[in-house]
């Protein structure tokens, strides 16, 4: 079975959770949230993660190496609000066994 | 008032396919939906996305899917009220419902399907401080009649489609128009984007980019928006400020109907025919929840489909029926079109 990794997320409350998440599934970030119920379904993944909707803003607090952002991330963020400079769309962060550690906290809802 | 068999709040692919399912029972159906259009997510969101899960159909885009849709229930002549959002639900001592829109038209039914998804789309508003003290005042998230701009000084935010075409559009009428983003790179037809540069080029619109309305100010009134720009903080005065960040769906009025919330979704009984706690009142695809359940276009073509059924049975509970394939009875629409297969030949062998 392929290498399960720890995150580190801290929800809209401030509350941070360690979590468990499989690096086989193609999974991002989003949906981890999702999987343990850290956000309102409703309030994360409106758009299903498809970069549309910028519900799943987070800010990268850990210094991991991340995938370069696509053309349709920046246009997103580009339009979400509360962004700041190490704020990432979590549908576009998968789940690989480099994200190992990752701590992300989730941005205000909108 | 609009008078149908099935009151379906909400027209995207879950609502359009209830057409089709109520059709089949001869039970005629209206449709309510917040937006213009019909599609709901698929033509609001991702009309040019290909989806994968669809039955039959290795890949299909969502646009074309709502346009196959609504070709599949025409013969069912629904009604729509598109562009109202459905605001009240009330129950009738003669146990029908009415369902009035936020603009006051009213709807009675005896059924009423919600099929809202994840909700009606409102404007995305940027968090600036006094924005909402000036909506109705210079502020404004749709453009309902581009003539109130004429000769007005317009800023407007945002870099997709909507921002771009309204930029293009009001540069006609409006006594100047400035269109702020927050990079260089718009997401929006390739078209428009040059025509935006064009006019750029020709002095008939201000391009703010890299740049974001901070503030707002006006004594009652808006009179200038606050930018923070390449150069700094620089106030520009203006008549109107119009966001335009997009749609985002919310549960909105329906939260209030009286109806078991649980998940920003109302609970249903997944286990007989969707209905919610309030009886009559059903409600299938991406709006609803119970154990098990997935928020997919094929679930909800399920749902809706025992959802009719039991709709039937509601409004008829004196008859019996039984679900009839349309490979065996065809298709008879409500206009007068007839669809069925064709009666195979038997020869005789001399």
């Amino acid at each position: 079975m392929a290498q399960d990794i720890t995150l580190f997320i801290t929800d809209r409350e401030g509350k941070t959770h360690q979590v468990v998440a499989p690096t086989d599934m193609n999974m991002n970030l989003m949906e981890v949230v999702r999987a343990y119920e850290l956000a309102p379904e409703g309030t994360i993944g409106v758009c299903g993660g498809m970069a549309m909707c910028a519900s799943c803003q987070s800010y990268v607090e850990s210094d991991h190496l991340l995938p370069v952002q696509s053309a349709d991330e920046l246009a997103m963020l580009a339009e979400a609000f509360h962004v700041k400079e190490n704020s990432r769309l979590g549908c576009q962060l998968f789940i690989t066994p480099d994200l190992h550690g990752l701590k992300v906290t989730l941005a205000p809802e909108s | 008032m609009i008078e149908s068999d099935i009151m379906i709040i909400g027209a995207g692919p879950t609502g359009l396919f209830t057409v089709f399912e109520a059709g089949l029972l001869k039970l005629k159906c209206h449709l309510i939906d917040a937006l213009p259009q019909p599609g709901g997510q698929c033509s609001e969101i991702y009309p040019k996305k290909p989806i994968y899960d669809i039955p039959a159909y290795p890949e299909i885009l969502a646009g074309d899917l709502t346009e196959k849709l609504m070709e599949q229930i025409a013969p069912f002549s629904p009604g729509f009220t598109l562009g109202e959002r459905a605001e009240t639900l009330e129950k009738q001592e003669d146990g029908t419902f009415i369902v009035t829109t936020d603009q006051g038209t009213q709807h009675r039914a005896p059924i009423v399907a919600i099929a809202g998804g994840l909700g009606s789309f409102e404007p995305r508003k940027p968090p600036i401080d006094n924005l909402v003290q000036y909506e109705g005042k210079g502020v404004a998230y749709f453009i309902k009649n581009p003539e109130q701009y004429r000769n007005k000084h317009v800023v407007i935010a945002g870099g997709g489609d909507s921002a771009l075409d309204w930029s293009i559009f009001l540069s006609e009428v409006a006594a100047s128009v400035t269109l702020v983003h927050r990079r260089n790179e718009f997401r929006g037809a390739l078209d428009s984007v040059e025509k935006v540069q064009e006019l750029k080029n020709q002095g008939k619109i201000r391009l703010i980019t890299p740049g974001e309305v901070v503030g707002l100010e006006g004594e009652g009134a808006l009179s200038a928006v606050r930018v923070q720009a390449e150069q700094g903080l620089i106030t520009l005065d203006c008549d109107a400020f119009i966001p335009l960040f997009g749609l985002a769906p919310k549960l909105g009025p329906i939260a209030h109907w009286g109806l078991e919330i649980e998940k920003n979704a109302i609970k249903v009984d997944n286990s007989l025919d969707y209905q919610t706690n309030i009886p009559g009142v059903y409600a299938i695809g991406d709006v609803n929840t119970y154990p098990g359940k997935l928020k997919l276009i094929l679930c909800g073509f399920h749902e809706a489909t025992l959802m009719c059924q039991s709709a039937y049975k509601r409004i008829y509970p004196e008859r019996r029926y039984v679900m009839k394939y349309t490979t065996v009875g065809g298709v008879e629409g409500f206009d007068g079109t007839k669809k069925e297969a064709p009666k195979a030949v038997i020869k005789s062998i001399d």
